[in-house]
């Protein structure tokens, strides 16, 4: 998420792929450096959706279809 | 001799009054050199920001379920579910009583009992991005109240330790968001009873 431009594809790949996976960890990695968040939109067996905050790419779920970058919350006015 | 006692005097009046003098022209050379200096602008673009705004309503749709989805597509606010055993924060304890959060897009999250309605508190919360790419540090509405549902549904407790918390009323409007209750109630029974006829679940659009 970006102010004035909304959704932007930063990487995409393959975890089964070494090569993507590794490229994959990197901006995980350059992302979170950055000092965003990333969340995992999931569904549970029931239908209802909810997030899965991560701290590690360890943490994201293999069957993952995306992960979300997005700025970090502060307290607001 | 006059001339050298009137250049004599001019010397020192100019020396006297070169306190006031030199401040001032101090103060004009950099009001000068601001004006010739060149600072970076950003001008609002319309059609980028609704882009924009187009491109976060179907990454939020993508997220949620489709009752949230079409709770703020008619509405304009998503509920959420609260999931601590006694309420949002310590102290304002709900007793077990269910309660839900109000989301609205660069609102603050507002904290109510489900049965009663009654108000408890505004969390104020932003998701400031500084690096400002395209000149602003504001989310597009759908995309700041994603980044509210995500935060929440991930981590309430984290979420609400990280927000100013208010009592109800300081931002919005405690009769507004009652009626916004009100009219919650009114759409989830629209909507139950379409489904029960089989009819497709319609309401009033919201803008953006």
């Amino acid at each position: 998420m970006k102010p004035g431009h909304g959704e932007l594809l930063i990487a995409e790949g393959d975890i089964e792929v070494a090569e993507d996976e590794e490229r994959l960890v990197e901006e995980f990695r350059q992302q979170l450096d950055a000092g965003l968040w990333a969340a995992v939109p999931v569904a549970d067996p029931q239908g209802r959706r909810e997030s899965l905050m991560v701290r590690s790419f360890e943490e994201i779920p293999r069957d993952a279809e995306r992960v979300i970058f997005f700025p970090r919350a502060a307290g607001g006015h | 001799m006059v001339l050298l006692a009137l250049a004599a005097t001019a010397i020192v009046a100019i020396a006297l009054l070169s306190d006031l003098i030199v401040p001032r022209m101090d103060e004009l050379w950099r009001q000068m050199r601001a004006r010739r200096k060149k600072v970076p602008t950003f001008l609002y673009d319309p059609g980028r920001e609704r882009r924009a705004e187009q491109r976060a309503r179907a990454l939020l749709r993508s997220c949620v379920n489709d009752e949230e989805w079409a709770m703020y597509r008619d509405l304009g606010f998503i509920r959420v579910w609260g999931s601590q055993a006694d309420g949002p924060h310590e102290g304002g304890g709900t007793g077990g009583a269910p309660y839900a959060y109000l989301i609205y897009p660069h609102r603050p999250i507002v904290a109510y009992l489900a049965q009663t309605h009654r108000l408890l508190g505004e969390y104020c919360v932003a998701f400031p991005d500084e690096t400002r790419p395209y000149g602003s540090a504001r989310l597009p509405d759908s995309d700041d109240a994603l980044a509210k549902w995500m935060a929440l549904t991930a981590d309430e407790r984290r979420l609400i330790a990280t927000a100013n918390m208010h009592l109800p009323g300081r931002q919005l409007d405690p009769d507004q968001v009652r009626r916004d209750l009100w009219r919650l109630s009114q759409w989830e029974r629209r909507r139950m009873r379409e489904a029960a006829d089989g009819s497709p679940a319609t309401g009033p659009r919201a803008t953006g």
